[in-house]
């Protein structure tokens, strides 16, 4: 056991990793085996990732130096600064991987039916391996260039999986998705290149160790604030989210958020790990409260109008990233003041639980909305009614997803978008007051959804749909009410700890010695 | 220790009782009661057959949408679905946020 804990931070990357390069031939072989292999490996990374979850609560942060004997010795005999590829997994890193082994789970289980046999079926499963993959590797990873990496290694997989129905709107979606992507990335490279160029190191705690936050690493900042900022969908640079949520495959539309949100870890990571106290904290964190609530607003207006089902997830999908940004935002405005520890840190713990809340609700609404298409083929809203006929468990998870993404008691969306009413109330009562007025939007608009889709008489003869993808729908639905009715035992064992890992710069540097 | 606001469990119990009442109350009312014209369907005063009932999702919401028209008119005009479009919003924020961080320098 001991053995599999030390190692897992690394077979959590690989496993993956190798099942996506032998899912190929497996799908050669047997295309029954390729289905229980891929289902096995990610069954497999969810318990890893439980595991290590658990080891790091209790007994604090990993790190592992990759290809060194021992791999907790993080830097060389004969050298004094990592120089090797070290992943530091820490209680944030942990909480995120958490997310995205689940989400990814659901997926899994969901494509068995929802993806039809003979239409690429072993590539879809290879590739959202490798969605997987660049997920973990960027919540896990203490090195800047491997961040770059595995950000690429996301954004190449995502667009693939985005167009992989090949019709015209999926590949201009794909299209729009990778060049976004691409200039990002370039952003996230550049950073790199300045940061290397200037310390000689590519180790986040190293680099933060040695930051003297020159003009050079001014430029670094916005670049790197703007990158990942733009890939978690923050308005006004979340247009090509509609474009891409709307038309990728239902279970790939649920990864791509919990890739965006892998995307708003890294700001984080960069915000308070990277650049710390050095940076201009109300600036910074100023702008992360503007690109939220601008988020939230714009997101959840721009909602009710739509016609398209995903497209509307997709703009909820922008206006919830608006409620994390808020709550870490005012947590990094407030970082280094005495309010930090009075209601600072509480708006973190807001912002962090509503990552994971938002992950698993919209996840489970685009499920859903995949359901809908599966049995009717559209996506227009017009053209849709009297699902819960026949629908009757996917109008039940809908109902579930829709009043969490509303903030209705008793569901998750509520616990965490309470713990932030609270908190930035404290900053300007205004914070509150909008975050409200968007919760009441958000019901607003899926009360459109669920008279248009399910209410009303009898229109189409459907079936319900196949249980896999029941399976894959109840699997975030457990978590949905577990997380409902226990958010005090969540944000205790999961969101604190989270959010003081974020917030405790100190402990993340000192984790790597030198 | 974080000590949640609400207590869902409560809450839900609440719920419960309050459901149960609401059914008592329900219970309580004529058991032979057959429906009569107050029970159908009528789509702007006019009485229709219940399948062309239905309110499709582009009718909801009509008078909020109307209302803010100008503010989603400029709304359809930011968001072209041109990637040039996008790319340029992107270049902008990066460049207000690069201006924004020497301007807090020479400001402090």
């Amino acid at each position: 056991m001991n053995w599999l804990i030390t190692h897992s931070p690394a077979l959590l990357i690989l496993l993956p990793l190798l099942a996506a390069f032998l899912m190929p031939i497996i799908d050669k072989i047997n295309k029954k085996a390729r289905n229980i292999f891929a289902i096995l490996i990610f069954i497999i990374v969810e318990i890893l990732v439980i595991i290590l979850a658990f080891d790091i609560i209790k007994n604090g942060m990993h790190v592992y130096a990759i290809g060194e004997k021992n791999p907790l010795q993080t830097i060389p005999s004969q050298a004094a600064v990592p120089i090797r590829i070290v992943l530091q997994i820490d209680a944030m890193g942990i909480f995120m991987g958490l997310i995205s082994a689940t989400v990814c789970l659901a997926a899994s289980l969901y494509s068995l039916a929802y993806i039809e046999e003979g239409k690429g079926k072993g590539k879809f499963y290879t590739l959202l391996l490798l969605i997987l993959v660049g997920m973990l590797g960027m919540e896990f990873t203490g090195d800047i260039f491997n961040l770059f990496v595995f950000y690429e290694i996301l954004s190449i997989a995502s667009a693939a999986l985005i167009a992989y129905s090949r019709k015209g709107e999926a590949s201009e979606g794909a299209f729009k998705f990778l060049v976004i992507s691409s200039i990002s990335a370039l952003f996230i490279l550049f950073s790199v290149a300045l940061f290397y160029g200037q310390y000689d190191l590519l180790n986040i705690a190293a680099l933060a160790k040695n930051m003297k936050y020159t003009h050079l690493d001014k430029i670094a900042l916005a670049l790197l604030v703007s990158a990942f900022a733009m890939k978690c969908g923050s308005v006004p640079m979340h247009f090509w989210c509609p474009d891409a949520y709307s038309v990728a495959p239902s279970s790939i539309t649920a990864t791509l958020v919990a890739g965006s949100q892998a995307s708003l870890y890294a700001l984080f990571r960069v915000c308070f790990t990277l650049y710390g106290v050095k940076l201009d904290l109300q600036l910074i964190g100023g702008a992360l409260i503007i690109f939220g609530l601008l988020s939230m607003f714009v997101g959840v207006t721009m909602a009710i109008p739509q016609k398209d089902i995903k497209r509307l997830m997709a703009y909820h999908a922008i206006s919830q990233t608006g409620y994390m940004l808020l709550g870490v935002g005012a947590g990094l405005y407030l970082l280094g003041k005495p309010e930090f520890d009075s209601y600072g840190i509480r708006a973190m713990e807001g912002g962090i639980f509503h990552i994971i809340n938002h992950a698993m609700y919209k996840g489970l609404l685009f499920l859903t909305a995949g359901a809908i298409f599966y049995r009717l083929k559209t996506r227009n809203l017009n053209e849709m009614g009297g699902l819960a006929h026949k629908m009757k468990y996917t109008s039940i998870f809908f109902i579930i997803g829709a009043l969490a993404i509303a903030g209705v008691p008793p569901f998750n969306g509520f616990a965490s978008k309470l713990i932030i009413y609270e908190s930035v109330y404290k900053i300007s009562p205004i914070l509150s007051i909008i975050a409200m007025l968007v919760s009441i939007l958000t019901l607003a608009s899926f009360v459109k959804v669920f008279h248009s889709a399910f209410m009303g008489p009898k229109i189409h003869d459907v079936e319900e749909v196949p249980k896999s993808m029941l399976i894959g729908m109840c699997v975030l639905t457990f978590v949905i009410i577990f997380f409902g009715l226990f958010p005090g035992f969540i944000v205790n064992n999961l969101v604190h700890p989270a959010a003081m890992a974020l917030a405790e710069q100190a402990k993340y540097l000192q984790a790597i010695g030198g | 220790m974080y000590e949640i606001a609400w207590q869902p469990i409560i809450w839900i119990i609440s719920f419960v009782v309050i459901a149960i009442v609401a059914y008592i109350i329900r219970a309580s009312g004529k058991a032979d009661y057959k429906g009569g014209e107050q029970e159908k369907p009528f789509l702007s005063g006019n009485e229709a057959p219940k399948e062309e009932m239905h309110i499709g999702g582009s009718n909801i919401y009509w008078g909020f949408l109307h209302s803010l028209e100008g503010y989603y008119n400029s709304m359809k005009k930011m968001h072209s679905g041109i990637i040039n479009d996008y790319v340029s919003w992107f270049v902008l924020i990066t460049a207000i946020i690069f201006i924004s961080l020497f301007l807090m320098e020479v400001i402090k």
